[in-house]
């Protein structure tokens, strides 16, 4: 693009340029041309080449109006990615040289200049200090549709924003656009929410607005809330929106006037309402907690009900695979599961012997 | 001024190929660049029905539903999570699968939304579902001789998901190419499980009138009509039952033809897309028939 921000510099200059501490406007005597770095006034077409071609504010103007994606929150998001409301132009140019890298969920972003170009790259968080010749390389941003599908052990993942992205895979080179749209594919509407988050103008959906919108199968769970408590919001919460589970931060609340008692997260990005997920297993809650408490007489040894805990707590947190096969002292185990099942349990499955009698 | 498609379909949360019919048709119109976007959405994915119109730049907008028959998700769902203001179902004026479009205004984000009927009712599905015949049979002249089933969920909540199944079938039954053509249900009259008692050929090519392959084309059908015991372990294509041969075709909407559906019903809304449908029907195989119908 050699020479096209200049010409187009001088085809905008008589309409007057004030962006990034570049100031340019033609007057009866000339061109004015002003940056941090130098003042030129009543100076002709040719001299204002001149001193365009080596400024970098001129290629820096010239990315932001006809490079990059003009959507106002692509535009935002590439700002805030280079860090362009807390660096000048000399200074992030600088930095860009080097290379700016910026995290988005588990993506870990990095923009450079080639040539006093801007380029992209793309690849998981994990994989930031990994040598590019052991990540297989895309350069289509569609492909990020398949990379999200399934994790690293082929589970599919039908949350986005869940905390298990596949690792092993870059975006090597992208331009601004397409750094966007693989973005996107990878966490969608994630720029669009954040940048209506800056802007102060997020249309949160809490809880009660979002429930009783549903119909259908999903209908019942507005019956879920009775009375004034929210505990079983806040349980909700807890299981499928804590950071460990999902990447956004949850803004939404009970509703406009009521706040969860749990924390919503650090995400980068916000959650506007309950999704598609929270509503369907929200639906089986509804369903169970319908039904009333009973009594049950169980006699189990201390530290039978402390493992009890400790398979609750493994399958809570995701952590019982990752129990070794011998490693007896945990609690969730298989061995030592299989050993309480073997004790517990009658020939039907009931736990103790006793029936579940519903 | 910029158009834009999105396409709205189901999804999953449990089977990960129920999206890729809607990826893959989504691929190949935007690969006509008749659109300056072509955006996927979903009921049970992401970007979700609520949020895809914001990340979409254009201004006008044709909402394509990847389903199969109007009712429940046409109607209700998909107009109240897009917040299609003023959206009522008489503004389609359908008989239950005549809908074509309404243009509405997205509530949320201002756009001009170009809302379309179902893929699944458009009249071209009946050339999908011929292509799909070809498809499984290898035989782009498939017809004399043989059965064709045209196989739907059934009514359940919706007498639009039978109508959308009987359209076709009747469709496709004028125009001669087929010695017999049947439309079976899986849970009403006429059942799938008896296929073979409903037909006197002895080749019967069976299509789902489904958007994706899943639990009930990979698993239930299959077994329903006795082609395996046990989806897991598969089945031959034909597989012979009660002396027919069964060519079972898998869900219609992974047939690649399916694009220029998507695409008619943009037209059908106002959508400049001649020359994108002409590109996609040469590409995908999908040649209108000479007599026409």
């Amino acid at each position: 693009m050699d020479g096209e921000y200049v010409d187009a510099l001088v085809d905008t200059a008589p309409d007057g340029i004030d962006f990034d501490d570049l100031h340019v406007d033609r007057d009866p005597d000339g061109y004015a041309f002003r940056t941090p770095a130098a003042t030129h006034t009543g100076i002709d077409e040719e001299t204002l080449r001149e001193v365009a071609a080596d400024s970098p504010y001129v290629r820096n103007w010239y990315f932001w109006h006809a490079v990059a994606p003009q959507k106002d929150d692509h535009w935002a998001f590439l700002r805030w990615l280079e860090g362009a409301d807390e660096r000048g132009v000399t200074e992030r140019y600088d930095a860009l040289s080097d290379g700016v890298a910026a995290t988005w969920g588990q993506l870990h972003l990095r923009v450079e200049l080639t040539g006093g170009e801007r380029r992209y790259h793309v690849r998981h968080v994990a994989d930031a200090d990994t040598d590019s010749e052991d990540l297989a390389k895309h350069d289509e941003p569609l492909d990020a549709r398949d990379l999200a599908k399934h994790d690293d052990d082929g589970q599919y993942r039908p949350l986005k924003t869940a905390p298990s992205l596949r690792t092993g895979w870059a975006f090597p080179d992208l331009t601004a656009a397409e750094l966007v749209a693989t973005v996107d594919a990878f966490y969608p509407a994630t720029i669009a929410n954040w940048h209506r988050e800056r802007e102060g103008d997020l249309d949160v959906s809490h809880w009660r607005d979002t429930v009783s919108r549903q119909t259908g199968i999903y209908g019942v769970v507005d019956t879920w809330d009775r009375g004034d408590g929210h505990e079983h919001v806040d349980w909700v919460a807890e299981a499928c929106c804590d950071d460990s589970q999902c990447l956004k931060r949850r803004e939404w609340q009970y509703d406009d006037e009521t706040d969860l008692d749990v924390d919503g997260g650090s995400g980068t990005f916000p959650c506007r309402e309950p999704c598609s997920l929270v509503i369907a297993a929200a639906r089986k809650w509804t369903k169970l907690e319908g039904e009333a408490t009973r009594t049950y007489e169980f006699e189990l040894t201390p530290s039978e009900k402390e493992q009890l805990e400790a398979v609750i707590d493994a399958v809570a947190d995701g952590e019982a695979d990752d129990i070794r096969e011998a490693d007896i002292y945990e609690g969730a185990n298989r061995y030592r599961v299989r050993y309480l099942r073997a004790k517990l349990f009658d020939e039907d499955g009931n736990l103790a012997g006793v029936e579940t009698d519903d | 001024m910029d158009q834009a498609l999105v396409i709205a379909a189901h999804g999953s949360h449990l089977n990960a190929e129920s999206s890729t019919p809607t990826y893959d048709h989504a691929d190949t119109i935007r690969a006509t660049g008749a659109f300056a976007e072509v955006r996927e959405s979903f009921w049970k994915e992401e970007p979700s029905f609520r949020e895809v119109l914001r990340t979409v730049d254009a201004e006008e907008v044709y909402l394509v539903p990847l389903f199969i028959s109007e009712g429940y998700f046409t109607e209700q769902v998909i107009p109240r999570e897009f917040r299609l203001d003023d959206w009522d179902p008489e503004l389609w004026d359908s008989d239950g699968t005549s809908a074509t479009t309404a243009t509405l205004t997205a509530g949320d984000t201002g756009q001009t939304v170009h809302y379309c009927g179902p893929v699944g009712t458009h009249d071209t599905m009946s050339d999908v579902i011929v292509q799909r015949a070809q498809s499984v049979t290898g035989d782009s002249d498939v017809g004399e001789g043989f059965g064709l089933a045209v196989v739907g969920h059934g009514t359940e909540r919706n007498e639009n998901s039978a109508k959308a199944i009987q359209y076709h079938a009747d469709r496709i039954r004028d125009r001669d190419r087929f010695d017999e053509v049947q439309s079976l249900f899986m849970d009403e009259e006429p059942e799938v499980d008896d296929v073979t008692e409903h037909f006197e050929s002895d080749d019967i090519v069976v299509v789902p009138l489904f958007i994706a392959d899943g639990f009930h084309t990979q698993e239930d059908i299959p077994e329903d009509m006795g082609l395996t015991d046990d989806y897991r372990t598969g089945y031959d294509v034909p597989t012979t039952v009660d002396g027919h041969d069964i060519w079972y075709a898998g869900a219609v909407g992974t047939e690649p033809l399916m694009a220029d559906v998507v695409l008619e019903r943009a037209a059908d809304a106002g959508a400049d897309v001649s020359a994108a449908i002409e590109q996609v029907r040469e590409e995908t195989g999908g040649v209108r028939p000479a007599t026409g119908d």
